[in-house]
């Protein structure tokens, strides 16, 4: 018996493709069987009516904290993937930082089984770069790539040390998995918790200058070039960034790079202007006006090849408190699709390009599966509501945690329908 | 409350009329200080608690004596943690606070921006002595009562701040008041102590101390921290002391007369003030401890539900 499902009258982007107008799409045993104007639809067949909606490939996210093992009490893989499916991404790849760090095949397959247990979103293991994220020692590529690993990261610990990091270039490329970089020289950083400008000045807090995060990127793509090894930048968010991962592209060099929502639409200024919130508390931090509209444009003309959330999810215990003992990040899955949105809607951002970043983009940087509604692509798919609005609201958002700063916030744009691998996984915010 | 103010945690929020409010209040209770009774019932059956989670002793004794003048019950709380790691969070201890019901909680913690997140936490009102490198209200407007009673307006003045603009509270709410108040600011100290973008907040920035202080009616000399581990903004407090330090050769030559030299205190004497200086004539260092506490009876009186008109009756 054929698993048919059949989606009409919305409009597909698959910037992959380069399709964007009204079509039919058939899915057929877990794999796009069609893309078309018109499609008589087969009897048996699972109809779903799309119009006024978009019909994209599903989401990718390179960047996603999902806490297990170790901090289920803010998020696990379960439910991390139903609050992917239900921001429209099909595919996460999941931070190694957890406890025990994901150094070792153990953790690496614990996470896949929750994850297949969860039968939500696809879930891809970033192993560690060093053992133990210490910073000293390689980790064993070679077994997190054959457990399923699909990427290499100490994130939220930059590796300082320019030895190990041109000698895990040099080893992870014979498994060709790319290293995801969190770019901080710490000696920059210092004691800093906010972005370095006027507003940090007025704040009283303790800036760090985005040339802390330049510093490191440079350092880098030299030694991408030294190595030949693939280098992915987590989290850019510095104008400085933007400017040398363009060059260094211009160049030939093996370099990708991220970006989050929160960059692309938050500044210091909004930090300020929220009264010391720690939902405006994430690493890197929020920067000036002048750095988000380079990021704005690195993401426009294709320096930063995707937008990845950095899903980090905390508790109340680590965000309701003093600015400067709070813990970094915030959550993104379910929100990042509106709030990039509003990007595509003041005009400084294309819906194609939009949806790229967010699917054939990421599926490029780590040669992952999907991102496209190609023939016989993973049938992986999301129909999403440009202009619903909605409250964002702690009890609307799947995550376990709802450390944003969007929260109490009504918010245009939300994923309607997610399937993965053929199967309807989230529909209308509820579990399927 | 202060104009609209229901807090005293910044300058930054507070309007000229909300600032005359004050220092025109301070004046009379000055004159309560002044008394030989020194005491009025104003806030009797008032609390304010002084919630310090960094050493200080005299903020918290002007701010106590300021309670105790207007009658007000006053209890000190002093915690020595400030972070979540070593047991109650700063939120669950202002709860507490709170549960007993007092009128006014004066804090100072070591973080910027915990007055503020205290005040979302509780319904009494509050007042920050002190938060990071954030503000210092109470001595923002300590300094704008001294320079005002001494030179009899504020309006087209010059003030000079010397010192590590970065790390001090006290600037950022001078810096925040005396504008608003027809003031001249500029700012002094090495480029390592003058952080990013301070220009935007309406002063002007020089690195030699005579271009800063020829000329202006009065000089803050800030304090200066003799180490900071990791962290190096001079290279000793020798060489800061000849740059950046008022000496008495200094004072005579360059400060007019009549300028007043004002320092928040406690002085590292010989680093930004030669003792000579710091004891001479152009000094009103003692002043401002005296005033400080006009000032804070003033705003305790403002938070704690008192009239202006009867504030001394």
């Amino acid at each position: 018996v054929s698993n048919l499902i059949i989606i009409e009258g919305g409009r597909v982007i698959d910037p992959a493709t380069s399709v964007d107008g009204i079509r039919t799409v058939v899915l057929r045993d877990g794999q796009v069987a069609e893309v078309s104007e018109r499609a008589d639809p087969p009897a048996g067949a699972i109809i779903i009516d799309a119009r006024g909606k978009w019909v994209t490939p599903g989401f990718i996210d390179l960047h996603v904290h999902l806490r297990e093992p170790g901090q289920e009490y803010k998020e696990t893989v379960a439910s991390g993937a139903r609050a992917a499916v239900a921001g429209g991404f099909t595919s996460i790849v999941c931070m190694p930082n957890t406890s025990p760090v994901n150094d070792t095949l153990a953790v690496t397959e614990l996470i896949l089984a929750r994850a297949a247990a969860a039968g939500l979103a696809r879930v891809y293991p970033c192993g560690c770069i060093s053992r133990g994220s210490g910073g000293e020692e390689l980790a064993e590529y070679g077994e997190l790539k054959a457990g399923g690993c699909v990427a290499l990261s100490d994130d939220g610990k930059p590796v300082m040390s320019s030895a190990l990091m041109r000698r895990a270039l040099e080893y992870a490329s014979v498994f060709d998995l790319p290293l995801t970089v969190h770019e901080e020289d710490l000696a920059l950083v210092g004691k800093g918790v906010m972005h370095e400008g006027a507003a940090s000045t007025r704040l009283g807090l303790k800036g760090i200058p985005g040339q802390a995060e330049e510093v490191m990127v440079l350092r880098d793509i030299a030694l991408a070039e030294l190595t030949g090894g693939r280098v992915h930048i987590a989290h850019a968010s510095s104008a400085g960034t933007v400017r040398a991962i363009r060059d260094a592209k211009r160049r030939g060099i093996a370099i990708t790079a991220e970006v989050t929502p929160h960059h692309l639409t938050l500044a210091d200024e909004d930090l300020a202007a929220s009264g010391y919130s720690t939902a405006f508390k994430m690493s890197p931090p929020l920067r000036s006006a002048a750095d988000l509209a380079a990021c704005v444009a690195g993401l426009a003309d294709g320096t930063i090849d995707c937008i990845a959330t950095d899903h980090a999810p905390h508790s109340p215990v680590e965000k309701e408190l003093e600015f400067d003992a709070a813990l970094n990040g915030i959550v993104g899955l379910e929100t990042a699709f509106p709030v990039c949105l509003a990007l595509v809607k003041t005009g400084r951002l294309t819906a194609q390009r939009l949806i790229e970043a967010l699917t054939a983009g990421p599926a490029r940087a780590f040669g992952l599966p999907g991102g496209t509604l190609a023939r016989g692509a993973p049938a992986d798919l999301v129909i999403l509501d440009p202009v619903a609005e909605w409250l964002c609201t702690a009890d609307r958002l799947h995550s376990k945690s709802w450390n944003s700063p969007w929260l109490g916030h009504r918010l245009t744009g939300r994923c309607t329908h997610a399937i993965v691998g053929g199967r309807l996984v989230h529909q209308d915010g509820k579990e399927r | 409350v202060i104009g609209r103010q229901r807090h005293c945690i910044a300058l930054e929020d507070f309007s000229r009329e909300e600032l005359l409010l004050v220092l025109d209040l301070a004046v009379s209770m000055k004159e309560v200080l002044l008394r030989p009774i020194k005491k009025v019932p104003s806030l009797r059956g008032k609390s304010v608690v002084n919630l310090f989670f960094e050493a200080s002793t005299r903020t918290r004794s002007s701010f106590e004596i300021a309670a105790k003048v207007l009658s007000a019950d006053a209890l000190n709380w002093t915690s020595a943690t400030s972070s979540v790691t070593k047991g109650e969070t700063l939120v669950d201890t202002a709860r507490n606070l709170e549960a007993m019901r007092p009128d006014v909680l004066v804090i100072r913690h070591s973080a910027s921006g915990a007055p503020r997140l205290v005040a979302q936490h509780v319904a009494c009102a509050v007042v920050s002595a002190g938060d990071g490198a954030h503000e210092h209200p109470s001595q923002g407007l300590l300094d704008c009562f001294t320079i005002r009673e001494k030179l009899g307006t504020l309006e087209g003045k010059t003030l000079a701040i010397v010192g590590d603009i970065s790390h001090s509270r006290v600037a950022r709410s001078d810096l925040h008041a005396f504008p608003k108040l027809g003031t001249t600011v500029r700012l002094c100290g090495p480029p390592t102590m003058i952080p990013v973008g301070v220009e935007k907040m309406g002063c002007t920035v020089t690195h030699d101390l005579r271009t800063a202080v020829e000329g202006a009616d009065a000089v803050v000399m800030l304090r200066i921290q003799h180490e900071r581990i990791g962290d190096p903004l001079i290279p000793t407090t020798r060489e800061y002391s000849r740059l950046w330090g008022l000496n008495a050769a200094k004072a005579r030559n360059w400060l007019k007369p009549s300028a007043l030299i004002l320092h928040p205190g406690p002085i590292n004497r010989g680093v930004e003030l030669s003792p000579d200086v710091a004891d001479g004539p152009h000094s009103v260092i003692l002043d401002q401890v005296q005033n400080g506490v006009a000032v804070r009876m003033a705003i305790l009186y403002l938070l704690a539900g008192g009239d202006p008109a009867e504030a001394t009756a």
